[in-house]
């Protein structure tokens, strides 16, 4: 367990640092992932190692996102007069982006499994 | 025997009672989801935010101090998100199958995210900053406070747009699936991750973990492309 936390925190670590340190548009986590990847694509031994943690931290995803929920409650002020609107547009534009994304997504994989050998 | 008053003076301000509460909270919230077989509208998220905000309301104890408490919860995102790296490892197949689905669900995905959104704020006559704080919404909350910030949006109202879209997003996107009767887990969970970010990949990883790990795929591109499009899409939508 901490050897897999040490690994993820050092990721992480590294992650930050070069999306500091080159000014790039993303977040170093997620660079972090990027570079465990590599990681795993070098020593593959390795995942079975990192299961019993990781498979613990994203079973349990959404308690992470619990103080930034709660903080909703607390900044509900900003929503201002425009509240109702906002929760509008909030849940079409995200139906939309999920239908869009979706027949995007079977489209082309229907379309290139036709055409492939 | 110390008296209450200052016995909680003490506990009020310390990390520890508002870490356990935020602890306690979600394995409430997660068990009575579990009982009830993990219903899309019983979002862990949402029922551990409607048991808190009560308690918080009840001692009067503002969120800076609750933060103290749970920060060490909420740093837990960044390492969380580094292991989304393993399940990645673990589908590589079926990946570099469908590697050009991906890339275009991607784009047609987070083009619609961040577009509808400014042409329906647009349309509903909101205020400029309003709206450039709601383009990057499905972006994972780090980045869409760069982007917010970066087009003159307000951080701390996209902060709140961004959770929200989590949760519904997460709410909806079961019986969206099945509506449509979609059985591609694969492209359930890209369109979940590309639409509401982590909380909608935490959903997903609760449905199916094929589901879980391109949502995970999802979120992490999506972080990279919005960034660079939202300042594009707000240069000809507005």
């Amino acid at each position: 367990m901490l050897h897999t936390l040490g690994l993820l925190l050092g990721c992480q670590l590294l992650g930050e640092v070069t999306a500091r340190g080159f000014g790039l548009p993303m977040p170093g986590p997620v660079l972090g992932l990027a570079l465990l990847v590599l990681i795993l694509a070098t020593m593959p031994t390795l995942a079975e190692r990192l299961r019993p943690t990781t498979t613990v931290i994203l079973a349990n995803l959404s308690f992470l996102f619990v103080p930034a929920g709660v903080g909703v409650i607390g900044n509900f002020e900003v929503l201002s007069a425009d509240g109702i609107a906002l929760l509008a547009i909030l849940t079409l534009s995200t139906v939309l982006s999920m239908l869009a994304a979706v027949g995007t997504f079977i489209g082309v994989r229907h379309a290139t499994e036709r055409w492939a050998p | 025997m110390t008296d209450v008053a200052s016995l909680w003076s003490y506990l009020a301000t310390s990390p520890l009672i508002w870490l356990t509460t935020t602890i306690l909270a979600y394995l409430v919230a997660d068990g009575v989801a579990r009982q009830l077989g993990n219903p899309p509208w019983a979002n862990p998220v949402l029922l551990s935010v409607l048991l808190i905000a009560p308690v918080l309301w009840l001692t009067q104890t503002d969120y800076t101090t609750y933060f103290e408490g749970a920060q060490f919860v909420h740093f837990l995102l960044g390492p969380a998100t580094v292991a989304l790296a393993l399940p990645l490892w673990d589908n590589r197949d079926t990946i570099r199958t469908s590697v050009a689905p991906i890339v275009l669900a991607l784009l047609t995905g987070s083009i619609v995210a961040a577009g509808s959104a400014i042409i329906l704020a647009r349309a509903f006559g909101l205020p400029m900053e309003v709206l450039l704080s709601l383009a990057p919404k499905s972006t994972t909350a780090p980045v869409a406070l760069g982007i917010s910030e970066a087009i003159g949006g307000i951080p701390a109202l996209t902060a709140v747009l961004v959770i929200m879209t989590g949760i519904i997003g997460a709410v909806t996107v079961t019986p969206l699936m099945n509506l449509l009767r979609i059985t591609d887990w694969r492209a359930r969970g890209f369109a979940v991750g590309v639409a509401a970010h982590g909380i909608g990949t935490a959903r997903a990883f609760q449905v199916n973990p094929l589901a879980g790990a391109y949502a995970g795929i999802a979120m992490a591109l999506n972080a990279l492309l919005t960034s660079l499009i939202v300042p594009l899409l707000v240069r000809w939508l507005v």
